[in-house]
C-alpha cells in the first residue's frame, strides 16, 4: 500500500500532474513522479474511480459523457462545473441512485451500484441539499436515517446521533420540528446525517448552500478536520474560492464532460497570470507598454492589464514612470482558480444550454 | 499514525456481514465494525430497525391519527343513529332491509355493531385510508427527497419496499381493529350484549360471537392487502405523493362503480372488491367458506402481481427526486 502523507495539511500534500481528461485518451494519471508522492494514484487506490461513465436520460439527453474520474484516497476533492454540467448525475451514479447507461464506476474499490449495500455504510452523503421529514424533530430525523442503515448499531444510535448534532452545532435545536428549521439549519442537519458513523468517504454536494458566512467557515473547518482524520471528501461546489480554500484536488466538468482534473495548485498554475497596472492615465500607459513590447493589452476603468513580460517587470514600471504615467499600482496577479476555470470551460458560471 | 485506509480488496468472498474489513486492516475494522475487538459484525436483527422506525413514524403522524379518528367515528355515528331511531321501540332498518348488513340486529345485541361498522367502512373508508398510506409510501418519500437519503443510508431498495409494505399491512390491521374496537365499545355502551343469532338462525354464545367478531376483523384486514399492494405499486410510479394517493383512491372508486355494472359480470370476479362483503359468511353456522376463500385467494393474487410489479419497478428505477 502506498504511504499517504496524511499529516501534511492543505494543498501542500497535493502533488502530481494535472491530467487533462480528453475524450480520446485514458485519463489515468501517470506513475508517481516522486517516490512517496501521492500525485498519481493507481485506480486500485482511488476512493472513486470511473471509466467511460455515461448517462443518457430517457429523451436522449446525454447528461454525463464518458467520464474518467479518479479521486485519490485522503484527498479533499473539489468537483466543479456550471449548473447542468452533469455533476449531480455523476454523484447520483456514484451513490447507486441512477444506473449508468454505459461505463463503470467504483467507490472504495467496489463496483457501484452493484455493491451499494457493502459500500454505502462507509459513505456519508449530502446530495442536492438536505431532505428532511418536516413532521419529525431534528433528532428523530437522524434516528430514522440511522435506522435505515442495517449496519448501524441500535445500541449506540442515540449517542451517535447526539455526537453528530453536536458536531454541526445543532444540539440546542434538536428537539424542534424540522419544518421550523431555517435553510442553514436544514443544511447542518443534512451534514449531521452524513456524519452519523465514521466514514471513509464523504460526498458533499454544495455543503455551504444557504449558510451564512459564519456557518460556511464552520463547515470548511469541519471538512478540514474530517480530512485530517483521513476521510476522503468529495465536494461539489460552484464557489471557486471555497474549492481553492479547502480542496487538495479538483475536477472541472462542462456539458457532461470532464475538462480537467488534478491537484488544485497545478490547476491554478495552469492558468496564465496577468500584469496589472493601476493608473488614471490608461491611454498613455497602454501606449508605453505597447512600445515596450507587451502584448494582449486590455484597458479597464482603473488601469491596464496585459500578458506578463518575459523580462524584469520593474523595467516596465520605470518606463511608465519616466513617461509621466501616474502609476498607483503595479504587479503580477496570480491566476485564481476562477481564471483557470473560465479558461478551461470558455464560459462563466452560466447554466449550460 | 499509519493509515490503513486502502479500499478493500476486490474479493467477492469478503462480501459478508462485515464486508469492508480484512483481518490485517485494523484501521478499516475500527471504522467498520461496531465491535471490532470481538470481531462481530452487524446483527441480522438490526435490519428490522427500519421497520420499527417506520411504524413509529407512521403512527405518530397527525395524518395517520386523523384517518384512524375518522374510522373510529363511523361506528359511533351508526350506534348513536340506531339508538335514536329505535327509541320508540321499533327495530332499526326493519322496514325495508336497507342500510349496512346486520344493522337490524344491533338493538338486540351490541356486538352486531362491530359487523355493521366493518360492513359500513369496508367499501370506502377503510380502503381509502389504506390508499393514502400505501400511495404515499414511496412517492411521499420521493416527493420530500428523503428517499435518496434512505437509499444511500443504505436502506436497500428491496428492504425499503418490504418495510413499506409491512407497514401498510400493519396499518390495514390497525385500522380494521380501530373500527372493530370502537364499534364494540359503542355497542356495549348503548345496547345489551349476550347470546346472538347467526344468519342461519342458530344461536351462539357471547364468547363465540366475540371470537367470530375478531375473526371477521382479521378477514377484513386481509381483504385490504390487495388494495395495499396496488397502492404501493402506484406509489413506485410517480414522485408525487398526492398523485399516487389520488390515483389509488380513484382506482378504488372506479372498481367499485364497475362492480355495479351487470354487463361486466365476466370481469367482476377479478375486481379486488368483488368478494369483500363475503366476510358476513363467517356469521353463518356452519361457516360458509366459498366466498371467503375466493376473496383471500384474489387478495393473494393482487399481492403477488402488484407486489412483483412494484419490486420490479422500484429496484430498477433511477432515483432522480
Amino acid at each position: 500500500m502506498e504511504e499517504l502523507s496524511a499529516d501534511e495539511p492543505g494543498p501542500a500534500r497535493a502533488s502530481g500532474a494535472v491530467v487533462p481528461a480528453g475524450r480520446t485518451g485514458s485519463a489515468r494519471p501517470e506513475p508517481a513522479r516522486e517516490p512517496g508522492g501521492t500525485g498519481a494514484v493507481p485506480a486500485e487506490d482511488a476512493v472513486i474511480a470511473t471509466r467511460a461513465l455515461s448517462k443518457r436520460y430517457r429523451g436522449g439527453q446525454l447528461a454525463v459523457d464518458g467520464l474518467d474520474l479518479t479521486v485519490p484516497a485522503g484527498s479533499v476533492f473539489g468537483f466543479l462545473g456550471p449548473n447542468g454540467s452533469g455533476k449531480t448525475t455523476t454523484i447520483r451514479m456514484l451513490m447507486g441512485l441512477i444506473e449508468p447507461t454505459s461505463g463503470t464506476a467504483s467507490v472504495l474499490g467496489r463496483p457501484m451500484p452493484r455493491s451499494a449495500r457493502a459500500v454505502l455504510p462507509h459513505v456519508g452523503a449530502l446530495i442536492e441539499g438536505p431532505a428532511l421529514y418536516g413532521f419529525l424533530s431534528g433528532r428523530d430525523n437522524l434516528l430514522r436515517y440511522d435506522a435505515a442503515d442495517p449496519t448501524a448499531d441500535p445500541r449506540t444510535r442515540r449517542a451517535r446521533v447526539g455526537t453528530a448534532l453536536d458536531r454541526v452545532g445543532l444540539s440546542a435545536a434538536a428537539g424542534k420540528k424540522a419544518k421550523a428549521y431555517s435553510l442553514g439549519m436544514k443544511q447542518r442537519l443534512g451534514l449531521a446525517a452524513a456524519l452519523l458513523q465514521p466514514r471513509r468517504l464523504l460526498v458533499l454536494d454544495e455543503p455551504t448552500n444557504g449558510l451564512d458566512p459564519q456557518g460556511m467557515r464552520e463547515i470548511r473547518a469541519l471538512v478540514r478536520e474530517l480530512a485530517s482524520d483521513g476521510t476522503t471528501v468529495f465536494l461539489s461546489s460552484h464557489l471557486l474560492d471555497e474549492i481553492e480554500q479547502v480542496c487538495t484536488h479538483a475536477a472541472v466538468m462542462a456539458q457532461g464532460r470532464l475538462i480537467v482534473q488534478g491537484p488544485v495548485a497545478d490547476l491554478a498554475a495552469g492558468a496564465r497570470s496577468r500584469l496589472v497596472v493601476t493608473t488614471p492615465d490608461t491611454g498613455d500607459a497602454a501606449r508605453i507598454l505597447k512600445e515596450q513590447g507587451v502584448t494582449d493589452l486590455v484597458v479597464t476603468e482603473t488601469g491596464v492589464t496585459a500578458e506578463p513580460p518575459d523580462r524584469e517587470p520593474a523595467e516596465l514600471n520605470a518606463a511608465l514612470v519616466t513617461a509621466g504615467v501616474r502609476v498607483r499600482g503595479f504587479g503580477i496577479e496570480r491566476a485564481s482558480l476562477e481564471d483557470a476555470f473560465v479558461a478551461l470551460t470558455g464560459e462563466g458560471f452560466d447554466v449550460a444550454g | 499514525m499509519s493509515r490503513a485506509e486502502s479500499p478493500p480488496k476486490r474479493d467477492a468472498k469478503t462480501e459478508n456481514a462485515r464486508p469492508m474489513a480484512t483481518p490485517t486492516d485494523q484501521g478499516a475494522a475500527r471504522k467498520t465494525g461496531p465491535d471490532p475487538r470481538t470481531g462481530r459484525g452487524p446483527s441480522p436483527l438490526w435490519t428490522l430497525g427500519l421497520f420499527r422506525d417506520e411504524l413509529v413514524t407512521t403512527f405518530r403522524r397527525w395524518r395517520t391519527i386523523a384517518l384512524l379518528g375518522v374510522l373510529a367515528a363511523v361506528p359511533v355515528l351508526i350506534g348513536v343513529a340506531v339508538k335514536i331511531e329505535t327509541r320508540g321501540g321499533s327495530s332499526a332498518g326493519g322496514g325495508g332491509g336497507e342500510g349496512p348488513a346486520f344493522i337490524a340486529q344491533i338493538t338486540n345485541n351490541g356486538l352486531f355493531l362491530v359487523f355493521t361498522g366493518l360492513a359500513a367502512t369496508l367499501p370506502f373508508f377503510l380502503p381509502m385510508a389504506i390508499g393514502v398510506i400505501a400511495g404515499d409510501a414511496i412517492a411521499g418519500e420521493a416527493n420530500a427527497g428523503t428517499l435518496r437519503y434512505l437509499l444511500v443510508a443504505p436502506a436497500g431498495r428491496t428492504r425499503l419496499l418490504l418495510t413499506k409494505y409491512a407497514t401498510t399491512m400493519t396499518f390495514c390491521l390497525v385500522a380494521t381493529l380501530v373500527v372493530a374496537v370502537s364499534a364494540f365499545a359503542v355497542g356495549a355502551l348503548l345496547f345489551p350484549l349476550g347470546e346472538l343469532t347467526t344468519i342461519s338462525g342458530t344461536r351462539i354464545g357471547f364468547a363465540e360471537g366475540l371470537g367470530r367478531a375478531l375473526l371477521i376483523a382479521l378477514v377484513v384486514a386481509a381483504s385490504l392487502t390487495g388494495v395495499a399492494a396496488l397502492g404501493l405499486f402506484v406509489s413506485t410510479l410517480t414522485n408525487s405523493g398526492i398523485a399516487a394517493m389520488a390515483t389509488t383512491v380513484g382506482l378504488l372508486i372506479t372498481v367499485q362503480i364497475l362492480d355495479q355494472i351487470p354487463q361486466l359480470h365476466a370481469l367482476q370476479p377479478y375486481f379486488f372488491s368483488h368478494y369483500w362483503l363475503s366476510f358476513a359468511d363467517l356469521m353463518r353456522d356452519p361457516v360458509y367458506w366459498d366466498g371467503l376463500v375466493r376473496d383471500l385467494g384474489l387478495q393473494g393474487l393482487y399481492v403477488a402481481v402488484f407486489g412483483s410489479a412494484a419490486w420490479a419497478r422500484f429496484t430498477t428505477k433511477d432515483i432522480t427526486a
